[in-house]
C-alpha cells in the first residue's frame, strides 16, 4: 500500500468548507419564505465538517472543533419545544407563529419571523444527527 | 415587436423541451453504466456525471418555469454531488473514507 498523495484534496479543503457554512447560514436564514430552512443549512454545515473530517481525519478535527455532537440533538429539540411552548405567554395556541417587519440601521428594513427560532432548533438536531451517524459508522473499526 | 416576442418565446420553450429531452436519455444512459460499468472508477464518473445531469435539470426547469427559487437548488445538488464523488473515489484510492490518524 503506497502513501497517498492528498495535497489538492485539503488545499481546497481549507476554502471550500467556509464556503458551504456560508451557503449553510444563507440557507438558514432564508428558509422561511423561499427554499432552504433548518434542515437543509444543517445538511450543508455537517456537510462542510463532513469535508474537514475526510481530509484531515478524525484526531485533527476533534482538536480544531471540540463539539460534542451528540449534545446537540436535545440542545436543539429544547429550542424547538421553547419556541413552541413560548406561544402559551402570548395567550395563543401552540406552536403558533408571526412575523413583522423591523428597520435596521446598516440593513434597512428587514423581516423577523418566529419561525426562525423553530429552524435554529431543527438546524441543532440535523448537525447532531447526521455527525452522530457519520461518525458511528466511521469508527466501525 | 409583440411578434419577434413571441416568436423568440416559442423557439425558448422548443429549445428547453428539447434539452430536456437530452438530458433524460443522457441520464438513461449514465444509469446504464452505473449498473452494468466494469470497473468501480467508470461507475464513480458515471454518478459523478449523473450529479451534473441534474443539477443542468434543476437549471433547465427554473428556465421552464421562469422562476429563480432554483438557483439555490442546483448550487446544493453541485455540492452534495462533489461531497459523494470525493468520498467514492477517496475509497477507492485508500479503502477507508474517514481514517482515524494519519500516518
Amino acid at each position: 500500500m503506497y502513501k497517498t498523495n492528498d495535497l489538492i484534496l485539503r488545499t481546497t479543503t481549507s476554502l471550500i468548507a467556509f464556503i458551504l457554512l456560508g451557503f449553510a447560514v444563507y440557507l438558514l436564514l432564508a428558509g422561511h419564505n423561499s427554499p432552504g430552512g433548518g434542515f437543509v443549512g444543517g445538511l450543508m454545515t455537517s456537510a462542510a465538517i463532513l469535508l474537514m473530517y475526510i481530509a484531515y481525519g478524525v484526531e485533527a478535527v476533534k482538536k480544531v472543533l471540540p463539539v460534542n455532537f451528540m449534545m446537540l440533538i436535545p440542545i436543539g429539540l429544547a429550542i424547538a419545544l421553547g419556541t413552541g411552548i413560548g406561544s402559551f405567554i402570548f395567550g395563543v395556541p401552540f406552536l403558533s407563529q408571526t412575523f413583522d417587519y423591523y428597520t435596521f440601521p446598516l440593513f434597512g428594513k428587514i423581516e423577523l419571523a418566529t419561525a426562525m427560532l423553530f429552524d435554529l432548533g431543527v438546524y441543532f438536531t440535523v448537525i447532531g444527527v447526521m455527525m452522530t451517524i457519520i461518525l458511528t459508522i466511521a469508527k466501525d473499526q | 415587436m409583440t411578434d419577434v416576442l413571441s416568436i423568440t418565446e416559442n423557439i425558448l420553450d422548443i429549445a428547453v423541451l428539447v434539452c430536456f429531452a437530452g438530458i433524460a436519455i443522457s441520464l438513461l444512459l449514465l444509469l446504464y453504466q452505473v449498473i452494468v460499468g466494469p470497473t468501480q472508477p467508470d461507475r464513480a464518473v458515471a454518478l459523478d456525471a449523473i450529479g451534473i445531469n441534474i443539477m443542468a435539470m434543476a437549471g433547465l426547469m427554473a428556465v421552464y418555469l421562469v422562476t429563480s427559487r432554483l438557483n439555490d437548488v442546483v448550487l446544493l445538488v453541485g455540492i452534495l454531488a462533489f461531497l459523494g464523488t470525493l468520498s467514492i473515489a477517496k475509497y477507492l484510492e485508500k479503502g477507508v473514507i474517514i481514517d482515524r490518524d494519519m500516518d
